[in-house]
């Protein structure tokens, strides 16, 4: 069979994404985690782990980019090359969100300012994203076209959610102006989990494009409002 | 019939319909469809022997060189089918000009080798009329800077890049409407190639091209149209797909096409 090695490389770069996206989804439930528990250790190693994710993204666009210069690569092959590059590129803007959230958690250390339902809505919050990004990874390892457009529609969910915890933290805060800052926090929080499903819609679109040479954009019909 | 998405506004510049080319009894190309959009440049790809230099030497007769070929089916030019019995077969080599694989100047001055087919085909103006006839081809050929103080030394004397313009240049000379181009770089160095495939993109403004390359990225890189060939069974070369050269390369329709293409084919 011709190409013998060239298909190993492939492969590579595709289970290089592939280990960089089962880490992301675990670190998506680790920060929350960590933010409930008020446990610093988690959220310090989270943040130190974005930069090793970094080294990797880059790692996957020279890879990427040393395939093309080397193999010329064609149709399927130069499809699956510019989607895991560009899924790489999501992938480490959603721990960048999970960065943000690790932050957040160290900043509003160890007062029990929380809101009781965040202890059950966050990580809520946080498993649908990662469902969303675990099958989005299915997908793209099945070069599975039409599993990807579905997934898109488990965004209303996050989506809804997102919409019920803000009104919660609005509510909370319009109680005692001294909460507003911490209630800000929150809203970061929950912002960031909610780009984080948007970002993983992204990926959808390159699963797609990666199975099919189609590329179209892919909404969830909600749009969150604006983080104050 | 396959079809290019693009149409030119509907304008072809040479169409085979349901062409089938036999050497003796031996079919090798069959049912071949395929519309040549004017003024852009169309690629015919395809593994040995899937017939695409035969389709392109049908596009000017020249197959009716070698003894036992015969055609059936149609190549309208024009609107005329050019395998008529009342069309004359060096009238349409001459509207349909060729570039062949190896580079093969006559043993002339460089002149002379633009000139020539100017004169055989009845070129009746005056020496200054003739000079400038080979100083505008050797011009569009992109090689009048590298012989214009050279034009009475031997086209054998030139580089083999150089003696490739110097034959698209004597093609030019003779004012076809369509240049066939069968692996015009092959026997080139990699800059002379490039040099080629510039050449061949300046040239689509005023000539419609087609040419056959084994070399993929030299069909993604230069044309603008991509055909890609296969055998069957029988060892009958036919059109697999047929389509703009970008989404050729990027997405094909056809299994067998990604499969060549990607390079995993057999």
């Amino acid at each position: 069979m011709p190409r013998e090695v060239f298909d190993r490389e492939l492969n590579e770069l595709r289970i290089d994404v592939l280990r960089i996206a089962s880490e992301v989804e675990d670190n998506l439930i680790r920060v929350v985690n960590a933010l409930i528990n008020k446990n610093e250790t988690i959220a310090r190693h989270l943040i130190e782990t974005d930069q090793d994710i970094n080294r990797r993204y880059i790692g996957i666009v020279m890879d990427g980019l040393g395939l093309i210069a080397r193999q010329q690569p064609m149709a399927g092959d130069m499809r699956l090359i510019a989607s895991v590059i560009e899924i790489a590129g999501e992938l480490e803007r959603i721990h960048d969100y999970i960065k943000g959230i690790a932050k957040t958690s160290l900043e509003i250390g160890s007062e029990d300012k929380l809101l009781p339902s965040m202890a059950l809505d966050l990580p809520h919050m946080a498993m649908l994203t990662q469902d969303m990004l675990n099958r989005t990874m299915i997908a793209f390892s099945e070069n599975n076209a039409g599993l990807a457009q579905v997934i898109p529609a488990s965004d209303n969910l996050v989506d809804d959610l997102f919409n019920r915890i803000y009104g919660d933290i609005i509510e909370y805060a319009s109680q005692d102006p001294k909460l507003i800052p911490i209630a800000n926090q929150y809203e970061w929080v929950i912002h960031n989990l909610e780009r984080s499903a948007d970002r993983v819609i992204n990926i959808c679109e390159w699963v797609i494009y990666m199975a099919t040479g189609v590329y179209q954009e892919l909404d969830s019909e909600y749009e969150s409002p604006p983080i104050s | 019939m396959i079809e290019t998405n693009r149409s030119n506004n509907g304008h072809f510049a040479i169409e085979a319909s349901n062409l089938n080319v036999h050497y003796g009894n031996f079919r090798a190309v069959k049912d071949i469809n395929l519309r040549i959009v004017s003024q852009s440049i169309t690629a015919l790809i395809g593994p040995s022997g899937c017939g695409k230099s035969t389709v392109l030497r049908a596009f000017n007769r020249m197959n009716d060189l070698v003894p036992s070929a015969w055609a059936e089916g149609k190549v309208h030019f024009h609107g005329k089918n050019i395998y008529d019995d009342d069309v004359d077969p060096v009238e349409v080599r001459r509207r349909v000009g060729m570039v062949f694989q190896k580079p093969n100047p006559f043993p002339k001055s460089i002149y002379e080798n633009v000139a020539w087919g100017a004169k055989i085909n009845g070129f009746k103006g005056s020496k200054e009329e003739m000079d400038e006839l080979v100083e505008t081809s050797l011009k569009a050929a992109a090689i009048w800077d590298d012989v214009k103080d050279k034009l009475d030394q031997s086209g054998l004397s030139l580089s083999g890049g150089q003696q490739q313009r110097l034959c698209i240049a004597r093609t030019i000379a003779v004012k076809p409407e369509i240049i066939l181009m069968d692996e015009p770089a092959s026997a080139l160095d990699p800059i002379s190639t490039l040099r080629i495939e510039e050449l061949i993109q300046n040239l689509k403004e005023y000539y419609t091209i087609v040419i056959v390359t084994h070399n993929m990225q030299q069909a993604a890189r230069a044309s603008d149209f991509t055909a890609f060939f296969n055998m069957d069974g029988d060892r009958a070369g036919y059109l697999v797909e047929y389509d703009e050269t970008e989404t050729l390369f990027t997405s094909p329709k056809e299994e067998t096409t990604e499969q060549y293409i990607t390079g995993r084919f057999g």
